[in-house]
């Protein structure tokens, strides 16, 4: 037995506390500590993002507006790029070699912050670029295509109306957290509105992955993988053909083109013009200055964002309410010599017979007949004060629509303008003005806006005979079923029994022979049309020229509007081009009698009338 | 030479000895193995490590069966004078790998006289410890095991290989086995804990506890611990106060010097008066005491220097990464923090064989290697990584054991030396892998990649087992 023999039991003693410490530390970090976990998954997987495709945009009979092509961006991770013949690299994609090598010299400056990440070096080159790039990607170590899809448009109509698509911003992304940096998002039009159902969802393959970020096998041969899912079709309420139809109508000319199918709501043709082209569309970077710098404001949708005073057109709505107070019959006789006389006041108008009832009033748009309609309507004896029966009024044009959004599902609706009490107030002194001071709205002129849209809804109802659906861009299908709200009928504060006489006002402004209506020029042959003229004063310039209209008379199939900025009178040019498009719409062609007509619109060209400010 | 009887033969530790083996093959082939699959090619690592095994194996038969025994205490000089030799040459003609020079080039392969000196070590101090003239107390002797210990590790640091010289320390353990007095460990263990402190707080700290320490100490020695803990006490907390006192206008001069200078001078003071006195009155342990205080205070003084002067900068990193100094998960941090996810996200039972995302793909370095506890953390999970603890305790204890159990000198001294060589390589690798300590290259014994150091804890093994079963089989 050697001395110091109790040392080994000591010696034991501090081995097994030395192994007693690691243990615990070991239960420490595999046990207790949930953080490493986490840190190893985002160390080892990498997900790799899959583009679903993105919905495609149908017209109403099916044919594609808006499809997918596939194209290609070509990626480059600068860690893992090595010397490469430039010159073959630039022909491939027809690049500027200067181009390459700022780009590069841009990686360095980064090279820390980059670190192995990859990042775009070209967007959206073509699918034959692509191939030729991956015949000898080998030369070109460090460089990768991904797959993407952009959109393209078989169809040469709505380009406003159907909106673009462009990558998100730090903007976009922090208000819709959903979306990454790289996602593509529909920023105006149907595009914007129906993104939801457009876009798809995304899905992801998981890769493993080494430290220096190389991916080195699928994960679970991937088990694990989510699959895109491809974006919903939306079907539009747009008719294809009669949109394109009507963008050549409106060509060279200012304002804007809106037809709604009455018994539906839904919206066959909205066109705003000038517009902006499909084939910007699909590169709107590459256009975006030009279009957003272009004076006569191509990427603004008029129809919908364009409040202007409605002119005439609005007596149809005065004489609907005054039919409605029962202070006007359709036998009521005013008497107009060239206009309204009231003490100082004059409303002038232009010389037809003498005196007229309601249906003659509407066929020859005489200025006095509402000036008197009107004024009866407010100095009614069964209100008040005028401020009182001016209320009324108000809630009259409100139930039509007016003053407020028809809450569509077009992005950028505007509500107009509709007076209000206050404002004459302010103007007048409080409850000191009198239903003279404010007669203009008689005849839709004064503090009195309203859009296309709102006047198309218009015609619309009165083709309804008295109720509306909200006008809208979506077609109901079962795959994607429409709001509720598209199905309901909102009938206005005027009794239906009273359209009647409108209609037949309008029947004589387009129909009648015996002389005086103002819109012979929008008959049809075989049909029916019912419409109403409007010329809208303008203190810039010319006066815009309107007319709503609808047909066929007893079974209205199409209510279309047109706004013909600085157009002059509304039988110029808003009347031929809104009869045109209804003609093409229910007879599919032209009769050859109106074939000098609308290339008289085809040639028309008002741009030099209109005032732009020019940046 | 009487006859062996292989009935002798440990086969405990034989048994423990290949269960190290076929586990760490495993591990190597899952940390190493391409998605390919199993590829027979020498250039996989593998497939060398069975090589490695293979020649391993021809070793641990020659040592058992065909080299005598007696041989070890007759060429323990000679051997240990020539590995001297090669330690020092290496660092002048060796290969340099990862900034340090311990690699002998010989064709495709490498070897590492670092893993071999060991053994050599072990045996020259078996063979003098085991004499029987040898008494620590004896300086000449004292002085003789301090240069055979001291020489290697000098030679070592020569190369840079800090971790292979930190094993040497565990030779320490073997002397205290044999009578060296247990001071030197205390004081061993006393030096890094200050060392520490000082980094870790400040100078300032640092002395306070030290001061504490020292006067709760003698007390107890002198039997008059209350009286001396209520004098340290109040003598700790007035230090405490200073750097509060020199804010005090009126003692503005105290500002002159920083307070730990004040604290050194004034407890240094009184321990050379203590020192002095003990000296005069021959109370020796009072004297070793304060001693052992003033060079305690020596050492909190030169914490600085040594750190920013002696230590290199990636070592001075890795230290202050250890001791939450300084975060750097992607610089310095970088080993230990990968090393920690792959074992972390183990879990308690693991990713399976196979399974591991961390070690398979290069996040952690030298995953076969020196991390190659990373790849058993990760797929084995906490499961396996207290079996690797269970096996080498076993392994160690098991050879303490037997190790005493032998009558003759040499074996038992022979046998604690390679239990000790076994139990700093398990200690160092598996605490820095999971942050325990700084990061120290340094294998994890057969389980870890590498010829080498397969071959060494072969040798340094299977050289115990002979000499074991050959004493047994009297």
């Amino acid at each position: 037995m050697s001395p110091y023999q109790n040392r080994k039991t000591i010696v034991a003693g501090a081995i097994i506390l030395a192994f007693a410490v690691m243990a615990f530390r070991l239960f420490q970090v595999q046990i207790l500590k949930k953080e490493y976990r986490v840190t190893a998954d985002n160390n080892a997987f990498k997900f790799e993002t899959i583009y679903p495709a993105r919905g495609r945009i149908l017209d109403r009979n099916g044919e594609v507006l808006v499809d997918n092509k596939l194209t290609y961006d070509i990626m480059v991770t600068p860690f893992d790029v090595k010397e490469f013949d430039t010159l073959a690299f630039c022909r491939i994609f027809d690049l500027d070699t200067a181009f390459v090598h700022e780009k590069f010299r841009e990686y360095r400056r980064y090279r820390t912050r980059i670190g192995y990440q990859s990042l775009v070096f070209k967007r959206q080159v073509t699918g034959e670029q692509y191939n030729m790039f991956v015949e000898k990607s080998f030369l070109f170590p460090g460089f990768s295509g991904v797959p993407r899809t952009s959109r393209t448009y078989p169809f040469n109509a709505g380009g406003n109306l159907l909106g673009y698509i462009s990558e998100v911003d730090a903007d976009y992304i922090k208000a819709h957290p959903e979306y990454r940096s790289g996602d593509y998002a529909g920023k105006t039009g149907m595009e914007e509105a129906y993104e939801t159902q457009l876009r798809g969802e995304k899905g992801y393959s998981i890769y493993l992955r080494d430290a220096r970020g190389r991916l080195k096998e699928h994960y679970l041969d991937g088990a694990e993988d989510k699959t895109a899912v491809p974006g919903v079709d939306v079907t539009t309420t747009i008719d294809g053909v009669l949109q394109a139809y009507g963008e050549k109508l409106m060509k060279n000319k200012v304002g804007s083109l809106v037809a709604i199918e009455p018994a539906t709501g839904e919206i066959l043709t909205m066109v705003s013009s000038p517009g902006i082209d499909v084939s910007q569309l699909s590169e709107i970077n590459k256009h975006y200055r030009d279009l957003v710098t272009d004076p006569y404001k191509p990427m603004y949708n008029r129809a919908v964002m364009s409040p202007q005073p409605p002119g005439s057109v609005f007596k149809l709505v005065n004489g609907l309410i005054g039919l409605q107070e029962g202070v006007l019959t359709p036998n009521t006789m005013y008497g107009c010599h060239r206009g309204y006389v009231v003490g100082g006041l004059r409303v002038g108008c232009h010389g037809h017979p003498s005196p007229i009832n309601l249906y003659q009033s509407i066929m020859m748009s005489c200025n006095a007949y509402y000036c008197y309609v009107f004024r009866s309507i407010l100095d009614n004896p069964k209100y008040n004060s005028v401020q009182e029966g001016f209320e009324r009024w108000k809630d009259y044009t409100a139930s039509f629509g007016f003053g407020r959004r028809l809450e569509t599902d077009i992005p950028g609706e505007k509500a107009g303008t509709m007076p209000t009490s206050e404002r004459y107030d302010r103007l007048h002194g409080k409850g000191r003005w009198r239903s003279i001071s404010i007669i203009s709205l008689s005849i839709g002129q004064g503090e009195i806006g309203c859009t296309p849209l709102h006047l198309a809804n218009l015609a619309a109802t009165i083709a309804n005979r008295g109720f509306f659906y909200t006008p809208h861009l979506q077609k109901d299908t079962p795959e994607s079923p429409i709001d509720e709200r598209f199905k309901e009928r909102h009938y206005t504060m005027v009794d239906t029994s009273h359209f009647a006489d409108i209609v037949k006002g309008m029947e004589l402004a387009v129909n009648y022979t015996g002389g005086g209506a103002t819109a012979t020029v929008a008959r049809i042959p075989g049909v029916i049309a019912c419409g109403k003229t409007g010329t809208a004063q303008n203190p810039h310039g010319d006066d815009h020229s309107v007319f709503i209209t609808f047909a066929p008379k007893d079974d209205p199939k199409i209510a279309v509007v047109a706004y013909v900025e600085n157009g002059g009178f509304g039988a110029t040019w808003a009347a031929p081009i809104a009869s045109l498009l209804v003609e093409k719409y229910l007879n599919g062609e032209i009769s050859p009698e109106r074939k000098p007509l609308e290339q008289r619109v085809f040639d028309g060209n008002l741009l030099h009338k209109v005032r732009v400010r020019r940046r | 030479m009487p006859e062996l009887n292989y009935k002798k033969l440990d086969w405990v530790v034989v048994g423990l000895y290949l269960l190290l083996l076929v586990f760490g093959w495993m591990n190597i082939f899952s940390s190493s193995v391409k998605e390919t699959g199993f590829l027979f090619k020498l250039s996989e690592k593998y497939v060398m490590d069975l090589i490695w095994m293979g020649s391993a194996a021809v070793i641990a038969i020659l040592i058992l069966f065909v080299i005598p025994s007696k041989v070890y205490p007759a060429i323990s000089w000679p051997l240990y004078v020539l590995m001297v030799v090669l330690l020092v040459a290496v660092a002048f003609v060796g290969k340099e790998v990862n900034g340090s020079k311990s690699w002998f080039a010989i064709g495709p392969f490498s070897i590492q006289p670092a893993e071999f000196s060991k053994i050599s070590t072990s045996i020259l101090l078996a063979y003098l410890m085991s004499k029987y003239e040898f008494r620590f107390s004896n300086p000449k002797d004292f002085i003789r095991i301090a240069l055979v210990i001291g020489i290697p590790i000098l030679a070592i640091l020569l190369e840079k290989e800090t971790g292979s010289a930190l094993v040497y320390l565990g030779f320490l353990v073997v002397c205290y086995r044999e009578g060296m007095t247990g001071w030197i460990l205390v004081a061993g263990i006393l030096a890094v804990l200050f060392f520490i402190l000082t980094l870790v707080l400040s100078p300032f700290a640092a002395i306070l506890i030290l001061t504490a320490l020292a006067g709760v100490t003698t007390g107890y020695y002198r039997r008059k611990l209350i009286p001396a803990a209520a004098v340290t006490a109040a003598v700790v907390t007035l230090l405490a106060f200073l750097p509060r006192l020199m804010r005090i206008e009126s003692l503005s001069f105290l500002g002159r010097l920083e307070p730990e200078v004040w604290a050194a001078l004034l407890t240094g003071l009184a321990a050379i008066v203590l020192t002095v006195s003990s000296m005069i009155r021959r109370r020796s342990t009072v004297r070793n005491l304060m001693m052992g205080f003033l060079l305690g205070l020596i050492l909190i003084f030169s914490v600085e220097f040594v750190f920013e002067h002696v230590l290199k900068e990636h070592q001075r990193a890795r230290i202050e990464v250890l001791l939450g100094i300084r975060e750097d998960p992607m610089g310095v941090g970088y080993n230990v923090h990968q090393s920690l996810v792959a074992i972390g996200s183990g879990g308690f039972a693991g990713k399976g064989f196979l399974g591991g995302t961390q070690t398979r793909f290069d996040f952690v370095p030298e995953q076969s290697t020196d991390f190659i506890f990373c790849t058993i953390g990760e797929e084995w999970g906490l499961l396996g990584t207290l079996f690797v603890l269970a096996v080498y305790l076993a392994l160690i204890l098991r050879l303490l054991a037997s190790a005493e159990k032998n009558k003759d000198g040499f074996v038992r001294i022979y046998g604690w030396c390679a239990a000790m060589c076994l139990l700093m390589h398990v200690v160092i690798n598996i605490c820095m892998t999971i942050g325990l300590m700084p990061v120290i290259g340094i294998p994890l014994p057969l389980l870890s990649y590498g010829g080498s150091s397969l071959w060494a804890f072969t040798i340094l093994l299977f050289i115990y087992l002979r000499l074991d079963m050959e004493e047994k089989s009297y």
